[in-house]
């Protein structure tokens, strides 16, 4: 790793004045990703910002008809918080999913999204749930959130605050893992709600998608042969040594038909 | 039996220190004024150095040396030797490339190691490492074994035609070419050897130390064999006589075979230390094993096999080319001749076997031992030929396995491929695995899988391996440049507690348990009043370490010798002590005694007489009581069994899942079952790893290794595998007093085909006839999608 | 750029200098001379690092030891009061659960938390909550017998 100027500041304005001043700082949540790339030195930042230290960035709280997660929220609270449980299960699952139970000690919903790793899993869920994310200077909709392989709508200097998630009225998210790293391979979020039925894919692309012909499928019938017959195009798939992008176009359709099932 | 003695689940000493984070691995150990290395390592795969500029990093903050091969080579620093000769088929020696520690010109392999910075801290070296002015001119990269031999490949080394580093040749070519032509049915696959890496879970790490005051060198290592590495780095290397130069391997974590050899970084911490009078240490990052580690495996074969009309094995022939990588590992050049074509008879009669092995120069890590070592390479290739040629004959796999099994009453027996086999029971331990497996009521299960969309297979391995290696003659006569006997030391202290020093090393095996145990049986003294050594060539006197299953059959009978000499001794004290003749002691529940007479004298006075000789045959007898032995075995031995793996294959995802996997073994006689579960428990997972999910990638352009970390090379995890059902079932070795066997790397060798197998059978319905290894979800997708779409089609 | 930092390990209260990219494994190891955390790998899997940061199982490779100024860490050291196992520990060397022993301090740390919040996990809860722990020897077996063991004995 390279050495850096570290920083933990108290308020999201000190952190985004922090951001500001330095040449070339990284904001850091939980650290699963960017400590893993700095030890690879793979990155060179002047400057680290703990966001660790700014009080009320983390909670889950109900809010209307939409539940609200901070972005300072740990994998394993979302996974274990009755809220959760008990409004959108789906969400709670994926959260159980992501990484091992020490990287959910750590790892947060802000760092995930932010971070916007194609294989990631949180992705999934904003879009396929229609969520919104809260940053210090605005709110964007997940669809216009998640810009290309880890790119994101986030301008320089804007630090996310929550996501809100609009309460389904069934979920399910289902992912194949890369049998060696255990990130996703292909990652299938199914949800019917407010915004109608959306299909939210990650791991396959450089970025999430929606799968709309799976959606128009399931908007007619919502039961797993709606999908039984699609296969997703495999063109624009991401392809390494553990899945081609055929292997994964095929999966698609497996996770889907899967997780529409778990939806019930 | 005692419930500390030979056959006890004897809960391991050595976990006390293990499970309270006191054990001490090389790198918890911090020398005073240490200093720390980063060596810097080859980004490509074949390249000159047309330009290596030192003065940027050497004026970096905190560093204090930087060296280079050309160093090495001014202070006339050898290369790192191999341990095994072989001879070409036309009686032409192996080329033997040089293999300087540090390289002076040419990179060979990613990772080859081109400097060595030394620095305050690990992070400063690590950051001076960066200002190094390093220009390399890139060379193709022969990545490839068949591209490797084809004619015009880019050879790797000049005095390699067609990078082959030797062709050679084994058994009865003449009288297999004739039992093929009389055969009524022959079966051919051509197969992979998957290349492993063996990812013990500790990273390599030396420290070199030199004391300016007494020119004595140290070097603390994670080795299996600190005396091999004494003798390598000393006589070949560094030139240091071994009267001062100390080798430590202290808590060693796991090695698997991969901490057997001789490693660069051991000779170049211990030459800079010297030249620098400063402890150096280096750790290897984790990407640095994927790198540096010798790997395992990595074969491609012809298998064909001839039988009669009965399924009775007429013969056997194979064709092998076997990857060394860019130089050759210590023990690279017999793993896939010596220790993998002997074992080619397996556990059949079949007559007559001819193998032809041709070893290859890539620009790839060197390739060495890997548990197991040639043996569940032939194993391998072996039980999948048997499973074609059951399936091609319609002949039930279990049974065309029994027709030509040795016959229980054979023993000893001589196969056609040199070795002859102690003893064993082939029928008993496949009859134990079929019924634990349930092997009779397996239609039924696959038919209820089938019901549910699934693919259910179940797939037999009988093996056979060579352990306790090895008869020092024979390994001479075949080209090894070593003695593998071994030796101990059994110090009795004049209170009568013991300190056994071993040659052999533990990093994981439980010695201290099971050899304690073992004296404490024969002294029928406490175990607590033993404690075993090993690990410093300062404390043990010599040793050949421990792989190839050896520690017991051969480490633990030169302990018994040595033992036996103790009581011999100690005879002769107590026959003058109790004025008796030395024929009627004997030694019993630890007292030597008068036979027919309650006349004894307990083991401890004993100690202290041969310690205070003030009443003792002083004319004939020295004082003291520490003997040592050495124990060449007169054989290897032979462990054998029969694994079962059943699994379930959902088409859906090509995911395969472990339902049931039994072993049932035969490893002669046991000294702590539970420590031997455990291995076994062990090498399965290593050999499951291997079948479903390891595998070493390369770009087959570049040469960059694809799987240099955990993120793609895919180590079992807990929830990959199954809960193992083991069984014994022990017939003792007629060739060691002991009886015994060994049983360390059993389960990598029987499992790839045992679950191989089943996954084949699992897929026969679709036609299938072979897999690769690993047997991935994506690969065992596509070959159930390709054969579903040509069906259709 | 060197700064101190304070927490609390093992009960103690400690200060140490560090650089600000100074993993909290190195403070540990190099710092305060507590080697039983162990280094397996590069990439935040192997698991063999794993301690408790504020009653939490975490990798100690992958947080800054500034990121625990403050914080209550336990170590494998500070496992076994008085010379006694703790009862995982007491698992894993009844069930033979260990075999070279690198693995294993990350191995104990991480089962300690998972019977904190579930007192009887099956053999599955047990394979999937080690999913960032990797052991090479075992293959597992003995390990998922001392865990599902070491749980019922942390009941007391």
């Amino acid at each position: 790793m390279y050495n850096f100027e570290y920083h933990k500041p108290t308020s999201v304005a000190d952190a985004a004045a922090l951001l500001a001043k330095a040449d070339d700082a990284k904001l850091m949540a939980g650290g699963m990703t960017l400590l893993p790339t700095l030890k690879q030195r793979l990155a060179q930042p002047s400057d680290v910002i703990d966001l660790g230290g700014i009080a009320g960035l983390a909670g889950i709280r109900k809010e209307g008809n939409a539940l609200v997660v901070g972005a300072m929220t740990t994998h394993a609270a979302v996974a274990h918080s009755a809220e959760v449980k008990a409004t959108i299960p789906a969400l709670a699952h994926l959260a159980g999913m992501i990484g091992d139970p020490q990287v959910r000690h750590r790892g947060t919903i802000g760092g995930s999204i932010a971070n916007n790793d194609p294989a990631a899993d949180y992705p999934g869920a904003l879009v396929a749930l229609g969520a919104t994310v809260t940053t210090n200077k605005r709110t964007i909709a997940a669809d216009q959130f998640f810009t290309g392989l880890f790119e994101t709508a986030l301008d320089a200097g804007e630090i996310v605050q929550s996501v809100s998630f609009p309460v389904p009225e069934k979920a399910a998210y289902t992912k194949f893992r890369n049998p060696a790293s255990r990130y996703a391979i292909v990652g299938s979020f199914v949800a019917k709600g407010p915004s109608g039925v959306r299909v939210a894919i990650t791991g396959a692309g450089p970025t999430v998608f929606r799968w709309k012909e799976a959606e128009a499928a399931l908007a007619g019938s919502f039961t797993p042969a709606a999908v039984e017959k699609l296969t997703a195009p495999s063109s624009g798939l991401n392809s390494d040594i553990h899945a081609s992008a055929e292997y994964r176009a095929h999966l698609v359709g497996v996770m889907t038909k899967r997780a529409v099932a778990a939806a019930g | 039996m005692t419930d500390t003695g030979i056959g006890a689940s004897v809960k391991r000493r050595e976990d006390f220190r293990f499970l309270t984070g006191r054990g001490t691995y090389t790198d918890d150990i911090n020398r005073p004024g240490q200093l720390h290395a980063w060596i810097v390592r080859s980004p490509h795969a074949h390249a000159k150095i047309v330009k290596l500029d030192t003065a940027a990093a050497k004026s970096a903050p905190g560093v204090v040396a930087v060296f280079v091969g050309a160093d090495m080579a001014a202070d006339q620093v050898g290369g790192l030797p191999c341990g095994w000769l072989i001879h070409s088929r036309d009686g032409t020696p192996m080329v033997e490339p040089p293999h300087p520690p540090l390289v002076t010109d040419r990179v060979r392999h990613v990772g080859d190691q081109v400097a060595l910075i030394v620095a305050e801290t690990r992070q400063q070296a690590r950051d001076a490492a960066e200002l190094l002015d390093i220009v390399y001119e890139e060379l193709p990269a022969v990545v490839s074994m068949t591209d490797a031999i084809a004619p015009g490949a880019t050879q790797i080394w000049e005095q390699a035609a067609r990078n082959t580093c030797y062709d050679w040749e084994f058994g009865d070519r003449a009288g297999v070419e004739k039992a093929f032509r009389e055969a009524h049915h022959i079966a051919k696959l051509d197969l992979v050897n998957n290349r492993l890496v063996p990812n013990a879970m500790e990273p390599r790490a030396a420290i070199g130390d030199f004391d300016r005051a007494t020119g004595e060198y140290t070097l603390y290592t994670t080795s299996q064999n600190p005396h091999v590495i004494r003798l390598l780095m000393g006589a070949f290397v560094l030139h240091i006589p071994e009267s001062r130069l100390r080798v430590v391997a202290p808590d060693v974590g796991g090695g698997f075979g991969s901490k057997i050899y001789h490693y660069a970084e051991e000779a170049i911490v211990t030459w800079a230390a010297g030249k620098l009078a400063k402890p150096i240490k280096w750790t290897a990052e984790r990407s640095e094993s994927f790198m540096s580690d010798a790997h395992g495996r990595d074969h491609v074969t012809t298998v064909e096999l001839a039988l009669d009309k009965d399924g009775k094995f007429l013969a056997l022939r194979e064709h092998t080319l076997a990857n060394m990588g860019a130089y050759l590992s210590t023990f690279s050049t017999c793993i896939p001749t010596i220790l993998h074509a002997t074992l080619l008879a397996g556990v059949y009669t079949t007559p007559v076997i001819y193998a032809e092995v041709r070893a290859v120069f890539t620009n790839t890590v060197p390739v060495d031992a890997y548990r197991g070592a040639g043996r569940p390479e032939a194993t391998y290739l072996l039980e999948r030929i048997v499973d074609v040629a059951a399936d091609e004959t319609g002949i039930d796999p279990a049974e065309i396995r029994r027709r030509n099994f040795i016959p229980t009453n054979a023993f000893p027996y001589q196969t056609p491929v040199a070795l002859k086999y102690d003893s064993g029971d082939y029928f008993t331990t496949l009859d134990m695995s079929l019924k634990a497996a349930d092997y009779a009521g397996f239609e039924k299960r696959r038919a209820e899988a089938a019901r549910r969309g699934k693919y259910r297979g179940i797939g037999i391995a009988t093996y056979i391996e060579a352990c306790g290696i090895a008869p020092s003659q024979v390994v001479g006569a075949l080209g090894g440049r070593a003695g593998l006997y071994e030796s101990a030391e059994v110090r009795v202290h004049p209170t009568g507690s013991v300190t056994v020093f071993t040659g052999a090393h533990s990093h994981g095996q439980g010695h201290e348990t099971t050899f304690a145990q073992l004296v404490s049986e024969m002294l029928q003294i406490p175990m607590d009043s033993i404690e075993i050594v090993h690990g410093d060539t300062n404390k043990v006197a010599f040793g050949m370490g421990t792989y190839g299953s050896r520690s017991l059959a051969v480490g633990g009978m030169a302990i018994m010798k040595a033992v036996e000499k103790v009581v011999n001794k100690g005879k002769k004290i107590a026959a003058h002590l109790l004025e008796a003749s030395e024929a009627d002691i004997e030694y019993k529940d630890g007292k030597f005694q008068v036979a027919g007479t309650d006349k004894s004298k307990a083991f401890g006075e004993i100690a202290l007489t041969a310690y205070v000789p003030h009443n003792y045959p002083m004319e004939t007898l020295e004082p003291g009581l520490d003997e040592t032995a050495f124990y060449d075995p007169k054989n290897f031995t032979f462990p054998s069994g029969a694994h079962i793996c059943e699994v379930e294959i959902d088409p859906d995802t090509g995911v395969t899942r472990i339902v049931n996997f039994v072993a049932s073994d035969d490893f002669g006689r046991i000294i702590n079952p539970m420590i031997v579960e455990g291995q076994v428990h062990g090498g399965l997972g290593q050999g499951i790893g291997q079948a479903l999910l390891e595998g070493c990638v390369y770009d087959p352009k570049s040469g960059q290794i694809l799987t240099g970390s955990y993120m793609d090379y895919c180590m079992p995890r807990a929830d990959d595998l199954p809960s193992f059902n083991v069984a014994t079932h022990n017939v003792p070795s007629t060739d060691n007093a002991l009886g015994v066997k060994g049983c360390g790397e059993a389960g990598a060798i029987g499992a790839p085909a045992a679950v191989m197998n089943a996954v084949v059978d699992a897929l026969s319905a679709l036609g299938v006839k072979h897999v690769e290894m690993p047997a991935t979800p994506q690969r065992v997708w596509q070959i159930i999608h390709d054969k579903r779409t040509a069906k259709a089609a | 750029m060197a700064s101190t930092v304070t927490m609390t390990v093992n009960g103690k209260s400690v200060t140490g200098a560090v650089e600000a990219r100074t993993l909290l494994v190195h403070f540990l190891r190099e710092t305060l001379g507590l080697t039983g955390t162990h280094v397996g790998c590069d990439t935040s899997q192997c698991g063999a690092c794993v301690v408790h940061v504020d009653g939490k199982s975490v990798k100690s490779c992958t947080i800054l030891a500034v990121q625990c100024a403050g914080a209550d860490v336990m170590t494998i050291e500070g496992l076994a009061k008085d010379g006694t196992l703790h009862p995982m520990q007491e698992a894993f060397r009844d069930n033979h659960g260990l075999q070279c022993g690198f693995c294993t301090p990350g191995m104990v740390m991480s089962a300690v938390d998972l019977a904190k919040h579930n007192p009887a996990p099956s053999e599955q809860e047990v394979r999937e909550w080690l999913e960032g722990n990797l052991c090479r020897c075992t293959g597992y077996h003995n390990i998922v017998k001392s865990v599902i063991a070491g749980a019922k004995a942390m009941q007391g």
